[in-house]
């Protein structure tokens, strides 16, 4: 999967290092830095502002998708492989409420199943790479020493490589490809992603005095990680995971739309648009490209701002000190 | 001449025959709109200033007295800034000005050496072009001519071997140069007035007396009003014609230098001075630091800000706020329970007897002493 | 200065050999066997020795990869086996699209993103900047397969103002070759401008509250010239290394828009290699696409820190 999109200034720690440290907005006033005082320092979110209404509606279409996917198969839709051929091309109707594609498929049923694909991609390669990536770098932040330099030094060259390239060589040649197969290299091309994440967020937090007076009260380096960094650490990485989520799911749009993704007859979003592209069909019935690709832009667009929201939620709280 | 030379379209007056004021300020008040609420940085400040003088501005941290600077220039940006109040400079009135009349003034009439050059200093532009970047734009001078006069003036404040400084970048420069270039840069265009922003802070001590000669003596050969704002007693004790003591964003104190240093009136001047170390003082001698912080600008306070932390308190100083009292030619002062009067000799007797803390740190009484003598000794100050 | 040079390019080099290792064993390692595709399910025993054979395959893993890693070094990637051609030849022809392809739709993002990043800074939360934002904000939402067809939709078909596919080479005229190559070139930009548009107004914001901007202002320098000579250049670095990742996204975004409008570069050939299962094709292209996006990265770096005067010193 590809680096991340930055959606701040990119750190590169020579630069960063070397720039003077930037006064706030608040220069002009002086000697009113008491201001800052009032905040707090941890990273749990206040109770003063929630995440705002934006972020609730996001995640709720995005659990609305992840509902309509799990019960596809009992909700009341059209068999989405089933070729109709008195009803080809047909527009959005009663009876095919998203119309039909050029073999009489019923696009909303289609659609709805390709987004199982998606879904379980995305969401399922993030969640294992979290798991193991994300306790690797929870761990190598917190211990350091030998096993972090040999941690960090193998993702950076594991990062190295682009990570399309590596999936669709591999898949395409470890015949038959599978949705299990998909998600366990999807997987572990996020988790050096996710290791790094974790790390950087770890290691900020690891010198807090919070950390250092657990310690000091006798606290187990399991108790530790637990109770004192997992919860501070976790929110900050939740935004670069959702980010994560949604490259995933575009990079199986790009496989998928490559042909390279899961055999067919099971048809993922980006197969769909890739047959609304071909044999004309943009002339013809623009509609097979047009909804799959209206269903991406929503998904990835709340999956965006939800990242974006919870970024800025808890970047306020990091007063640095 | 230089196309890219804006013409200026407001006509100054020739200084030489200026009557009035070079800078008047009435009534300013700047305020910030902050989610803790409205932050009163310069709460009512008023002073005027003639050419060829130079007042002092004195605070501690937090006094607004940056936010004065600024303010008067016009320099504060952004949407959430009330300011209100006059500020007239060669009798045009600066705050009913546009941006863009005001950018007239700024660099050619009025100009401001900034505290710390580090960051007041484009970190990737070469001092050189930080020089003649205002010569060639605003006084339309050709590059030579900007590059001769920018030499003439790297010279003139004390800038050894200039021409390599011009090619050089502000972070290959020590501290006291960079601000001697940031002096250059704010005098490039001839201005008339001078606003010094903390001069002096962050550069050793030796340093900072060339600093401060130096713009002394260009003040004395432009004939330009200046104003020095410092934190520092030290730093305007010989170098103002008057000075001016801030407080929570307010004047509490003004008067021309010898009289303020021989007849202090505001307990809060008084306790500034004292806190001066002076060499004459035995070693091992205890700095007199006065208690207490800086007042929340936010907060909505009645009576005297300084009541807090006053060792002449008294009931009267934390309902009431003093008003501005004349003592003497052009000293005024806020206080209620002024210092070297009758009135302020009790308040202070009253304030050791009663064991109040500011009082006691004041007067160096012990508490102990101060308990067993229920009349009030008069401890040496 | 030296000193940092040569540890970048011995990194450079052990991340090549690396590459060239990890390119060379994700398709060796895989189960399954090459002479399946070539030969088809279909043959003879004994074809498929002399195939084994023909193809190196019959040595063991390492001696392989030395062969391989010798021939790559003396300039010989391989042949394919499906076009005959030899995959030096099918580079030559793919890399100047790929190139036009980068500059045209970086060009294009950059002349984009700039403006509208100075203007959106200047006045932050106000209308533009906010119509910006969002937009820019949707924009990355759209994925090349998203929005190529999208735009082939409304531009090609539609209004028929440019080919949808195919490619014309400059020797075809200039006018001919930009307008094959203006729609993959906006697909891929489309991208890139999202990301340059939100880093550089950050970093625009936070540069304008520095003292030195305050200080020009009180010179009585216009805004503009503010915002161009003296903010921009502070403020670039954040956008280089978002370039610099920005490229790993491109390749990405290369693949999917040389397949939809047929542009014959490393990534269309790629695609066409993996899907015949020509592996020696795959193991060549992937090295060089692999080595080329490391050499950017570095490449990137190091101009970073040519340009910072502060860091040069370091």
């Amino acid at each position: 999967m590809p680096e991340a999109l930055p959606t701040g200034p990119a750190p590169r720690t020579a630069i960063d290092e070397a720039r003077a440290p930037r006064p706030t907005g608040l220069s002009a006033l002086g000697g009113v830095e008491s201001l800052a005082g009032s905040l707090p320092p941890t990273g749990l979110p206040s109770k003063r502002t929630g995440l705002g209404a934006m972020f609730w509606v996001c995640a709720g279409w995005v659990a609305l998708m992840g509902l309509l996917a799990i019960l596809a198969g009992v909700l009341p839709l059209k068999a989405p492989n089933f070729q109709d051929y008195s009803a080809v091309n047909v527009g959005p109707s009663l009876h095919h409420l998203l119309g039909t594609d050029d073999l009489g498929r019923d696009l909303l049923a289609r659609i709805i199943f390709g987004s199982r694909v998606s879904l379980v991609i995305g969401f399922g390669s993030i969640g294992i790479g979290l798991a193991a990536g994300g306790t690797l770098g929870l761990l190598a932040g917190y211990l350091g020493g030998v096993v972090d330099h040999i941690l960090n030094a193998l993702s950076f060259v594991i990062l190295a490589f682009p990570a399309l390239l590596a999936i669709m060589v591999i898949e395409r040649f470890w015949e038959p490809v599978s949705l299990l197969k998909l998600v366990v290299l999807f997987s572990a091309v996020a988790a050096p992603q996710l290791f790094r994440i974790m790390r950087a967020t770890t290691l900020s937090f690891a010198g807090r005095e919070f950390v250092v007076a657990s310690r000091a009260t006798g606290a187990t380096t399991g108790r530790i990680l637990l109770r004192e960094l997992l919860p501070n650490t976790l929110p900050a990485a939740a935004s670069f995971a959702l980010i994560g989520v949604a490259l995933a799911i575009v990079t199986e749009g790009a496989l998928a739309f490559l042909g390279l993704s899961v055999s067919l007859p099971t048809s993922s979003l980006g197969n769909i648009i890739n047959a609304g592209v071909n044999n004309d069909n943009l002339t013809l019935n623009p509609y097979i490209a047009l909804w799959p690709s209206l269903y991406i832009f929503l998904l990835l667009t709340t999956l965006n701002l939800m990242s974006d929201r919870l970024r800025s939620y808890f970047d306020v709280r990091e007063v640095k000190l | 001449m230089n196309p890219l030379r804006r013409r200026p379209h407001l006509r100054f007056p020739d200084v030489a025959s200026l009557e009035g004021p070079l800078l008047e300020v009435e009534d300013l008040h700047t305020s910030f709109r902050t989610p803790r609420g409205l932050v009163r940085a310069v709460d009512g400040v008023s002073f005027s200033l003639g050419r060829g003088r130079t007042l002092g501005v004195v605070g501690e941290s937090g006094s607004g007295k940056t936010v004065l600077g600024r303010s008067v220039m016009g320099l504060i940006p952004g949407s959430n800034v009330v300011r209100s109040g006059t500020v007239r400079f060669s009798g045009l009135d600066l705050t009913a000005m546009s941006v863009r009349e005001l950018r007239e003034v700024w660099g050619m009439q009025v100009a401001m050496v900034f505290q710390d050059p580090m960051t007041a200093l484009n970190p990737v532009v070469r001092v050189g072009r930080q020089i003649t970047e205002s010569l060639r734009l605003r006084a339309g001078l050709d590059r030579a001519g900007a590059r001769e006069t920018a030499l003439a003036l790297l010279t003139s404040v004390g800038i050894p071997d200039p021409e390599r400084r011009l090619r050089s970048y502000p972070h290959e420069l020590s501290g006291g140069m960079r601000q001697r270039v940031m002096i250059a840069i704010s005098l490039a265009c001839g201005p008339k007035l001078l606003l010094a922003d903390e001069p002096t802070t962050g550069l050793d001590v030796t340093v900072q007396a060339q600093i401060l000669d130096l713009l002394a003596t260009q003040q004395r050969e432009r004939h330009m009003g200046m104003i020095l704002v410092t934190h520092d007693l030290g730093v305007v004790a010989n170098r103002t014609d008057e000075i001016a003591v801030m407080y929570a964003g307010r004047i509490v104190e003004q008067a021309p230098t010898a009289e303020l240093f021989a007849h202090t009136r505001m307990p809060y001047t008084e306790a500034l001075m004292r806190s001066i170390p002076r060499i004459a003082d035995p070693s091992h001698t205890r700095l007199r630091a006065i208690p207490g912080r800086p007042p929340d600008l936010a907060a909505d306070t009645q009576g005297c800000r300084f009541a807090p932390r006053c060792p002449y308190v008294q009931d009267q100083c934390r309902t009431e706020e003093p008003p501005l009292r004349t003592a003497g030619q052009g000293h005024v002062f806020r206080c209620w329970y002024p210092v070297g009067s009758a009135e302020g000799a009790d308040a202070l007797a009253r304030n050791v007897s009663a064991l109040v803390p500011a009082a006691l740190a004041f007067t160096g009484t012990r508490v102990r002493d101060a308990a067993a003598a229920p009349n009030g000794a008069r401890a040496q100050a | 200065m030296t000193r940092y040079v040569a540890t970048r390019v011995a990194l450079l080099v052990v991340i090549s050999f690396l590459i060239s290792v990890a390119a060379f064993l994700l398709i060796h390692l895989l189960p399954g066997d090459p002479t399946l595709a070539i030969l088809g399910p279909n043959d003879n025993p004994t074809a498929r020795a002399t195939l084994l054979k023909q193809l190196g395959l019959d040595h063991g893993l390492v001696q392989q990869y030395w062969t391989w890693i010798r021939n790559v070094v003396h300039g010989n990637l391989g042949v394919s086996f499906l076009t005959k051609q030899t995959v030096t030849n099918a580079l030559s022809v793919a890399v100047p699209i790929d190139l036009e392809l980068i500059i045209v739709s970086q060009v294009i993002a950059l002349a984009v993103a700039i403006p509208l990043a100075l203007v959106a800074a200047m006045r932050p939360n106000k209308a533009f900047d906010r119509v910006a934002t969002t937009t820019t904000f949707g924009f990355l939402s759209l994925p090349t397969f998203v929005a190529g067809p999208l735009l082939v939709l409304l531009f090609a078909v539609e209004l028929h103002v440019v080919p949808a596919t195919g490619f014309n080479r400059l020797s075809q005229g200039l006018g001919s070759n930009l307008q094959s190559v203006i729609l993959p070139s906006v697909t891929l930009a489309i991208g890139s401008i999202a990301v340059y548009y939100r880093l550089l107004r950050a970093d625009l914001i936070s540069t304008l509250q520095e003292d030195f901007v305050t200080m020009a202002r009180a010179k009585g320098l216009s805004t503009p010239y503010i915002l161009v000579r003296h903010v921009l250049r502070p403020s670039s670095f954040s956008l280089l290394a978002g370039a610099g990742i920005s490229i790993g996204t491109l390749f990405t975004g290369a693949f999917v828009v040389e397949v939809l409008f047929q542009l014959p570069g490393i990534g269309y050939q790629l695609v066409q290699a993996i899907y015949a299962r020509d592996y020696l094709v795959v193991q060549g292209m992937a090295l060089v696409a692999a080595v080329a996006f490391v050499v950017v990265n570095f490449g990137v770096d190091f101009l970073l820190t040519l340009l910072d005067p502060r860091v040069r010193r370091a």
